[in-house]
C-alpha cells in the first residue's frame, strides 16, 4: 500500500454523515495544509484549500469539489434495548441485516443491525425485503445504559473495515466519495512542483448525499471561474453492464450532457489524450447527479465539468475500486490545472458558446 | 494435584482464546484452521489427542481408576460460510452457502476466501440502479457473487471456501462475533481440560461438518463408546423486539443473561431427564443461573451421539447466541461464564450412579 492508500483508507474509517462531516473534514484538512497555502472552512462546514497563481496580478480560479459526506442511519427511538433507526441518503434496507455499525452516543457504542429470524415467524419473509421499520439495532446495552447514551438524532455509521485486494483494489463504505477526496489530494501532490497561472480551490463539500448543500454555498462564497465536480460512477459488476457503467481499473470518467460544458469536455478529452491516459464518455443525458448540478447555477452560473471514478457497488456497506484510477483522476485534474493560462478564458469559452 | 481444582468464584472465560477461534475460520468441511488452534491448546491438559478420519479432534484425560464411567463432552469446530463454485470474471464467483444462512443477511458483507483468507465482497448492486419492482423483492442468493477484485485470479479456485471476515469485539457484557455457534463451546470444552477430577474417563470431542448434519458427532461418539454425553453449543435466542408492539412472543425459547440453556427437547433428541435433573440439582445447590432451552426446533451434536452404537444419554447445554448463522452473533459473558461453572460442576460430579434409576 501506498501513502495515498494509507490515507484513503484512514478516511473510510472516519465516520463524517451529511451534516456532520467534521471528523472526516480533519483528517482531510490534515492532509492538505502542506500542500495548500491558505485552508479555511466555510460556514456550512466545507472544506477550502487555496493553491494561488504565482502572479501578483488578479488571476481567474478553478474549483475542484467532491463531497465528503457519507450515507448512514440516524437514531429514531429507543425501544427497550433497540434502537430503531431512519436513513441519511439513500440506503437500499437490503444491504442492512448483519450489518456492523458505531452509534455515535455520547460515546461510540459498536452494534448490529439486525431483524427477527425467519424461523422465527408465522409466515416466512425470506422472499421479502427487509422492511426498514421492522430492523433494530443491537448493542449489547440495557435499556437503562442507552437511555443514558443514546438519544434520538444521533448517528449510526456502517463500521466496515477497509480492505486492500490484490493487484491494488480497495473496499470499504464511502468510497463514494471519499475516493474523489483521494483523487484531488494527488492532483495537489502533483501540482507541488508547478507554480500556476490561475488560483485553485480545492474544495472538501459537505451535505452532497442531502440537498448539495456544500457545493452551492462555497461556489457562492468563492466565485469560480470553472467548477469541475469529482465524484463515482458506477463501475461494471458481475450481472450489470450497460452503458451507464464503466470497466473497473480503466480509467476515469469524462461526463458530457447538459451539466457539463462543451468546451471544458473538449479540453478534457484532449489532454487524456495527450498525456495517454486511458478514460470513458459519460452519457448524462439530463443531470449528472453530482455537486456539479449546484455548482452550475450559482450566482449568474459557472461552466463546469464532471470527472468520475468507477466504483462497484456504490451506497452498500462494501464498494469497490481502483487506485489506479483514483491517481489517473488526480494527474487528469493536475494536467488540467498547469493547462490554465492567463488568457485561457478568454480562449475557452470565446464568443460565450455553448 | 490434588490442589489444583480452580475455585468456582474465580473462572475467568478465556475471552483471548474466543476471540482468537472466533476470528479463526472453519467452513464445515474445512476446519484445518480451528484444529490446530484446538490442538496447541487442549495437548498440554490432555493424554492422548488424535485427529480421525472425518477431522474430528478427539482428546482424553484418563481417569486415575480403573472402569470409570466415560463422560464425553462435545462441541462443534465448523462454521456456516460458503464455496466458490463459478467463476463470473473480473475477479467474481458465484457461490453456495454451507449450512443453513438467510439470504437476506450477505449484500455488502464482506468475506475472506480460502487458505490465505483473501478479502472479497458480497457485492450488491447500487440502489440507483435498481427498479421498483426489485427494491421489492430479496435478491436471490444464486443472483449475489464474491468479489475479490480483479486482480486476485492467480490466487483463488473453484471450491474454495469463504465466511465472513468479521472481527471479534466486546462492549461490557455483550460479546459480538462471527461463529460464536459454537467457538463458545470450543473454547469452553479447551478451559474444561484443565480440570483434573481424576475419577473419570474425560473425552473431548471437537466435531466437524455440525452445521451439515451432525456428521462428525456420529463418528466420535462411536469411537469414544461414552456412557453419557454432554454437547455444549449455542443456541438461537429469541429474546428481540416483536415486531408490533402489543404481538406475544410465542417463540421465546431462550435470553441472554438468563444462564446456560439445558436443553429438554429439540428436533433431533429428546435430552435424558436423568441428565437435565442432574446439572438442575446441580444449580439450585449451587446457585448457579440457569434456564431451559424451551422445546422446539433446531439441534445440536446429540442429535446423532444419543444414536450411536446402543444409544448414548445425551444433554445439550447451550450458551444462548442472538442472530446465528449471521455475520455476527451476540453472546453474554456472563451466561459464558456461569455455563463454564455449571460444566465444571458436571465435572467434578458426575458418575455413573446419576445413570442407574432407570431412564
Amino acid at each position: 500500500m501506498d501513502k495515498i492508500e494509507t490515507f484513503l483508507q484512514s478516511l473510510l474509517s472516519a465516520p463524517g454523515l451529511s451534516g456532520f462531516e467534521e471528523p472526516v473534514s480533519r483528517q482531510i484538512a490534515d492532509a492538505w495544509r502542506p500542500l495548500t497555502d491558505e485552508l479555511t472552512t466555510s460556514p456550512m462546514g466545507s472544506l477550502h484549500g487555496l493553491r494561488k497563481a504565482a502572479s501578483s496580478t488578479p488571476r481567474p480560479s478553478v474549483m475542484i469539489a467532491a463531497h465528503m459526506d457519507a450515507i448512514g442511519l440516524m437514531v429514531k427511538e429507543i425501544q427497550g434495548a433497540f434502537l430503531k433507526v431512519s436513513r441519511i441518503g439513500g440506503v437500499d434496507p437490503r444491504v442492512l441485516p448483519g450489518q456492523p455499525v458505531l452509534v455515535h452516543g455520547r460515546r461510540q457504542i459498536p452494534g448490529i443491525i439486525q431483524m427477527i429470524p425467519d424461523r422465527f415467524l408465522k409466515t416466512s419473509a425470506a422472499g421479502s425485503p427487509p422492511d426498514l421499520s421492522r430492523l433494530f439495532v443491537d448493542t449489547g446495552c440495557t435499556e437503562k445504559e442507552l437511555r443514558q447514551l443514546v438519544q434520538p438524532g444521533d448517528l449510526v455509521s456502517f463500521a466496515s473495515t477497509p480492505m486492500h485486494h490484490e493487484g491494488g483494489y480497495i473496499s470499504g463504505h464511502s468510497l463514494d466519495n471519499r475516493a474523489s477526496v483521494a483523487a484531488i489530494t494527488v492532483c495537489l501532490q502533483e501540482l507541488r512542483r508547478y507554480q500556476l497561472e490561475w488560483n485553485l480551490w480545492c474544495v472538501a463539500t459537505v451535505m452532497e448525499e442531502e440537498h448539495l448543500l456544500g457545493a452551492l454555498t462555497s461556489t457562492f462564497a468563492l466565485k469560480p471561474e470553472i467548477g469541475i465536480a469529482v465524484d463515482v460512477t458506477f463501475a461494471e459488476e458481475p450481472g450489470l453492464k450497460s452503458y451507464t457503467t464503466f470497466p473497473l481499473g480503466k480509467g476515469p470518467t469524462i461526463g458530457i450532457g447538459a451539466n457539463v460544458h462543451p468546451a471544458l469536455h473538449r479540453k478534457f478529452t484532449q489532454i487524456a489524450e495527450e498525456i495517454d491516459l486511458p478514460f470513458a464518455i459519460e452519457t448524462m443525458p439530463r443531470g449528472s447527479g453530482t455537486d456539479a448540478m449546484a455548482i452550475q447555477i450559482t450566482a449568474s452560473g459557472v461552466p463546469t465539468m464532471v470527472v468520475g471514478i468507477p466504483i462497484r457497488y456504490m451506497h452498500t456497506p462494501y464498494e469497490l475500486t481502483s487506485m489506479a484510477d483514483i491517481r489517473r483522476t488526480g494527474r487528469l485534474l493536475a494536467r488540467f490545472v498547469t493547462s490554465l493560462e492567463e488568457d485561457t478564458l478568454a480562449t475557452l469559452f470565446a464568443g460565450g458558446d455553448r | 494435584m490434588k490442589n489444583s481444582q480452580p475455585k468456582l468464584q474465580n473462572l475467568r472465560p478465556p475471552l483471548t482464546l474466543l476471540e482468537r477461534l472466533s476470528n479463526a475460520v472453519g467452513v464445515s468441511g474445512d476446519e484445518e484452521e480451528i484444529r490446530r488452534i484446538v490442538m496447541e491448546q487442549i495437548r498440554p491438559f490432555v493424554d492422548e489427542v488424535t485427529v480421525d478420519a472425518l477431522g474430528n479432534v478427539l482428546a482424553i484425560k484418563h481417569a486415575a481408576e480403573p472402569d470409570a464411567a466415560r463422560v464425553m463432552f462435545a462441541a462443534h469446530m465448523d462454521e456456516v460460510g460458503f464455496m466458490l463454485v463459478e467463476e463470473a470474471g473480473e475477479g467474481s464467483y458465484a457461490f453456495e452457502p454451507v449450512g443453513g444462512i438467510d439470504q437476506r443477511q450477505l449484500l455488502g458483507k464482506p468475506v475472506l476466501v480460502g487458505k490465505d483468507h483473501l478479502p472479497g465482497v458480497i457485492g450488491s448492486k447500487p440502489i440507483h440502479l435498481c427498479s421498483a419492482e426489485e427494491l421489492h423483492q430479496a435478491v436471490p442468493q444464486t443472483n449475489m457473487h464474491i468479489d475479490l477484485g480483479p486482480g486476485c485470479a492467480s490466487k483463488v479456485k473453484i471450491g474454495n471456501f469463504a465466511t465472513f471476515a468479521t472481527r471479534f469485539q466486546r462492549n461490557g457484557d455483550a460479546l459480538f462475533g462471527k461463529a460464536l455457534d459454537d467457538r463458545l463451546g470450543v473454547a469452553t470444552l479447551i478451559e474444561l481440560a484443565r480440570l483434573n477430577p481424576g475419577n473419570l474417563e474425560i473425552l473431548f470431542a471437537f466435531t466437524v461438518q455440525e452445521e451439515i448434519g451432525l456428521r462428525g458427532a456420529r463418528v466420535a461418539a462411536y469411537d469414544f463408546q461414552p456412557d453419557m454425553a454432554f454437547v455444549v453449543d449455542s443456541t438461537p435466542a429469541f429474546d428481540l423486539p416483536m415486531v408490533q408492539e402489543d404481538e406475544e412472543n410465542t417463540q421465546y425459547n431462550t435470553r441472554l443473561g438468563g444462564g446456560p440453556a439445558i436443553y429438554l427437547s429439540d428436533a433431533g433428541t429428546i435430552s435424558d431427564p436423568r441428565l437435565v435433573q442432574f446439572m438442575v440439582r446441580l444449580a439450585e445447590e449451587h446457585r448457579v443461573p440457569f434456564q431451559f432451552r424451551q422445546p422446539g426446533g433446531g439441534g445440536t451434536d446429540a442429535g446423532a451421539i444419543h444414536l450411536t452404537r446402543s444409544g448414548v444419554p445425551s444433554v445439550s447445554i447451550s450458551i444462548p447466541g442472538r442472530y446465528a448463522h449471521t455475520p455476527i452473533l451476540h453472546a453474554s459473558l456472563e451466561d459464558w461464564k456461569n455455563t463454564l461453572v455449571l460444566l465444571n460442576l458436571v465435572l467434578l460430579h458426575a458418575s455413573r450412579s446419576i445413570l442407574t434409576p432407570d431412564r
